[in-house]
């Protein structure tokens, strides 16, 4: 081994508030996350981590409620700053949801849809292929990439909602419980692609499956009540956490 | 921003295209807006002069200053009182039986097809059943005979108006009494059943007050285009020259409607503008209508939230 | 007791509802049986095929061609402007516009739908049917444009709103899921909502449709009662309502071909009404409820 490279950051949070009307959903918040890690958000119901998630692609916009304060970084650049285009940055950082939410169109359309509109120029037949196998759906769906996305399973939507967001080729992959809903063989599946995504990815996914995190992160951060209370590697955090207030989330004293 | 040029200029590309889009869908719905605007002052220039109370109360006329509304203007509130006398309780009765009562048997979605085909069936057919069956009850003249004291045929009569209106709105108000009925949560039910109250009692006691709200706009959406519906009374045969208002429902009548369509056809210019006063007394009484109701469902509702 | 009275009751019920029956059945009947003399003397195929209409002058000649080809031709100018006018306006509402801005513009929107026939006709022969003479040379005192025009206006809340009802009920996360990709507002209104609450919008489309087949008074009043053979909107067209009209308010005498021919008529315009009625039925019947 020769110099360790130290890993490019790719999102910073400096600082960050978020308010819905008068209550504060997150406050001060500042954290770093490096190219090609798997951040886990963990905390409990109402901590401000799916806010904070959603924030990083400015799905909060849609909220007209939502206020914000301190800075976000993406690549350096303030996301909330004045020049910035909101529809660019969601092709360069994706979102999978809690639910999986297939467009009700066929497979290979739900893929091709967006990079459609933002004028792909590629083959989309490969393009379907590439981000099936990246999403380990393709032994399952190649056979039937023209019926609807709605016949799947909710495990191989799932999967296939992820597939749709890598063919936008992001940079960052935001997953809000993407396996809340799924029964645990799909969940392990996804648990399995998302270790794999880390090769080319940044991923932050937010859990509150405390197991999940653990199996699939490298680092973990810890919310509660709108504050970050820690954030490290992740066997650290699970073993030697140094708040106690995360010891006794972690222990499933609350929560 | 590392991309290349091409996404670049897609980007600007689609953004325009979001703005023109997003101005499209604003000028749609100003569209709207625009005739409605439009309509309306056009009516209040050309009508307003010509509106009096002496207008209100002379019979119309060969010329235009003279004639006046009130045989109309009887005539609609005789056929549209009577027609919400008739209409309200078939109507929340129906709704009653379909939403409460038929456990959702061929039957009731027999009769939930066939009033879904009705009201979707042009108004002037309405007329032609109307004709046939209460103008000339399958006869070929309309001379009356009494029968169990019921005069028959009808005749061209504020009666058969009633009946032909009441057959076109009774779809109208049997929807949208059934939306009502269908808002009303089923705790409430189970609540009165679980208290040992029958199906009557549960609906009478608890369902209806609590569907009542919108069971009256139902009421009021149905009679505002009764008094609206031209084409039947057209096609029954309503007079367009009566110059007297009724005073039984075996009287012959006209109605704002056809009184306004009648001066509206004639060459003279004058009478456009009679016909203008006319719209804006029709259209008055049908926002009163929709005013008083409006009135009603708040104090209902704050009654119910006291 | 209790049993009995409930039971009078229940059925007391049953026969108001069941009113609908009798309404329909009425209204088949008496098309048919005032029909089938008008039938004797001309042949369904002659009345169906004919293309020329003449029922009141001699020759006589029965051919509804021109009357369902002029309904036709009023009903095509009103659904191509309100088609596009109702869905974007529709999009308008549920996607763009507030929920407070919604809350004062639907309702007021639908004060057009509220608005008697009647006065609509007094609207095209006013004001459109004048500004369309000023503006297009050759249109006709009476023509197929003004009052398709108009029949659009008294639709258009129809559609808005009823699509709009149906673009509200596609899901958010289904909008979430575009946007999460990159999509813009309008790629998001085009490419998901509008083809997600489809059937529900086909379902306002054909409802529309239907009114516009069996309007009369603005046709009546504004299109004219020349049963000309002709897809020239500028022209002076008779649909079939209007030639019913026309009829009620001659002095055809009753029981003569001429008069019964509003029946034959009559009956062919139900015909048209109930296909399309019962195909909004299925359309709606198979209208995809999503559960999220």
């Amino acid at each position: 081994m020769k110099n360790p490279v130290i890993p490019r950051t790719v999102l910073e949070a400096r600082n960050l508030s978020i308010h819905y009307g008068d209550s504060a959903a997150v406050s001060g918040v500042s954290l770093k996350i490096p190219e090609r890690e798997v951040l886990a958000i963990i905390g409990p119901s109402g901590c401000g981590k799916s806010t904070l998630l959603r924030s990083f692609n400015r799905m909060n916009d849609f909220i007209d409620s939502c206020r914000f304060e301190g800075e976000l970084l993406f690549e350096g650049v303030n996301i909330y700053g004045p020049n910035i285009d909101p529809v660019e940055l969601r092709q360069r950082i994706g979102m999978v949801f809690q639910r999986p939410n297939p467009f009700p169109k066929s497979i290979r359309a739900n893929i091709t849809w967006a990079p459609r509109m933002a004028g792909y120029l590629g083959d989309y037949d490969e393009l379907v292929e590439r981000t099936l196998r990246e999403a380990a759906l393709w032994d399952e769906s190649k056979d039937k990439l023209d019926k609807s996305a709605l016949s799947l399973s909710g495990g191989q939507q799932q999967r296939l909602c992820i597939a749709r967001s890598l063919a936008m080729s992001p940079e960052v992959l935001l997953m809000d419980e993407p396996c809340s809903a799924l029964d645990p063989i799909a969940t392990g599946k996804i648990e399995e692609l998302i270790r794999g995504l880390r090769e080319q990815y940044t991923v932050v996914i937010v859990t509150h499956n405390l197991q999940q995190a653990g199996r699939i992160s490298d680092r973990t951060a810890f919310m509660y009540q709108g504050d970050l209370i820690e954030i490290d590697q992740t066997d650290r955090l699970f073993t030697q956490p140094a708040k106690k207030k995360t010891e006794d989330y972690i222990t499933g004293r609350f929560g | 921003m590392n991309r290349s040029q091409h996404f670049q200029d897609r980007f600007t590309q689609r953004h325009r295209k979001d703005r023109l889009f997003k101005s499209l869908t604003k000028v749609a719905m100003s569209i709207g807006f625009i005739a409605l605007a439009i309509l309306l002052t056009g009516i209040l220039i050309e009508g307003l002069p010509w509106l009096s109370w002496d207008f209100l109360d002379r019979y119309p006329s060969r010329t235009p200053s003279k004639a006046g509304f009130k045989a109309a203007f009887w005539g609609s509130l005789w056929v549209i009182g009577l027609t919400t006398l008739m209409t309200v309780p078939i109507g929340v009765a129906g709704a009653v039986y379909l939403e409460e009562y038929s456990a959702k048997g061929r039957f009731a979605k027999f009769i939930e097809l066939l009033i879904s085909n009705l009201a979707g069936v042009p108004s002037i057919l309405y007329g032609m059943l109307g004709l046939i069956a209460f103008v000339r009850m399958f006869q070929p003249t309309t001379d009356p005979t009494t029968f169990l004291g019921i005069q028959v045929p009808f005749g061209r009569s504020v009666l058969a108006g009633t009946c032909t209106l009441s057959l076109l709105v009774l779809p109208v108000l049997t929807i949208a009494s059934r939306e009502a009925l269908k808002a009303v949560p089923d705790s409430l039910r189970l609540a009165a059943f679980g208290l040992g109250a029958t199906r009557w009692q549960c609906v009478r006691h608890h369902v209806l007050p609590s569907a009542a709200p919108g069971i009256l706009t139902g009421v009021v959406l149905s009679i505002s285009r009764a008094l609206g519906e031209t084409a039947p009374l057209v096609m029954m045969g309503a007079l367009t020259y009566v110059a007297f208002t009724p005073s039984t429902v075996y009287d012959p009548f006209t109605a704002m409607p056809i009184q306004i369509f009648n001066w509206a056809s004639r060459p003279q210019p004058e009478f456009q503008s009679v016909a203008a006063a006319g719209i804006i007394v029709l259209l008055a009484v049908l926002l009163g209508m929709n005013a008083v109701v409006v009135l009603l469902r708040n104090r209902a509702e704050r009654s119910k939230a006291a | 007791m209790r049993s009995l009275r409930e039971s009078c009751i229940r059925h007391g019920l049953l026969t108001s509802a069941s009113i609908s029956i009798l309404t329909s059945f009425g209204i088949l009947f008496i098309l048919i049986k005032e029909s089938l003399p008008f039938f004797e003397d001309v042949s369904p195929w002659e009345f169906l095929t004919g293309t020329n209409w003449a029922p009141l002058m001699v020759p006589r000649d029965y051919g509804v061609i021109p009357l369902v080809v002029g309904t036709l031709l009023v009903t095509g100018v009103a659904a191509l402007i309100v088609i596009p006018v109702g869905s974007l306006a529709a999009m308008y509402l549920s996607e763009y516009a507030s929920s407070r801005a919604r809350r004062i513009l639907k309702p007021t929107l639908e004060v057009l739908a509220g608005i008697p026939t009647v006065v609509y006709g007094y609207f095209a022969i006013t004001v459109v049917t004048p500004a369309l003479r000023a503006v297009i040379p050759g249109v006709e005192v009476f023509n197929a444009l003004s009052a398709g025009i108009v029949v659009a206006v008294m639709i258009i809340p129809t559609v808005a709103s009823l699509s709009d009802d149906a673009m509200r009920s596609v899901p958010n996360a289904l909008r979430e899921a575009a946007f999460g990709l990159g999509a813009t507002q309008k790629e998001v209104t085009v490419g998901v909502v509008y083809p997600g609450a489809i059937s529900g919008v086909m379902a306002a489309y054909v409802l529309a449709i239907g009114r516009a087949l069996g309007e009369t008074m603005i046709v009546t009043m504004a299109a004219g009662s020349t049963p000309l053979l002709t897809l020239n909107p500028l022209d002076s067209v008779q649909t079939m309502t209007g030639y019913i009209v026309q009829v009620s308010l001659g002095d055809t005498p009753a029981g003569t071909p001429g008069y019964m021919s509003i029946f034959a008529v009559g009956l062919l315009l139900f015909v048209i009404t109930l296909s399309l009625n019962l195909f909004r039925i299925w359309i709606q019947r198979r209208y995809v409820r999503y559960d999220t």
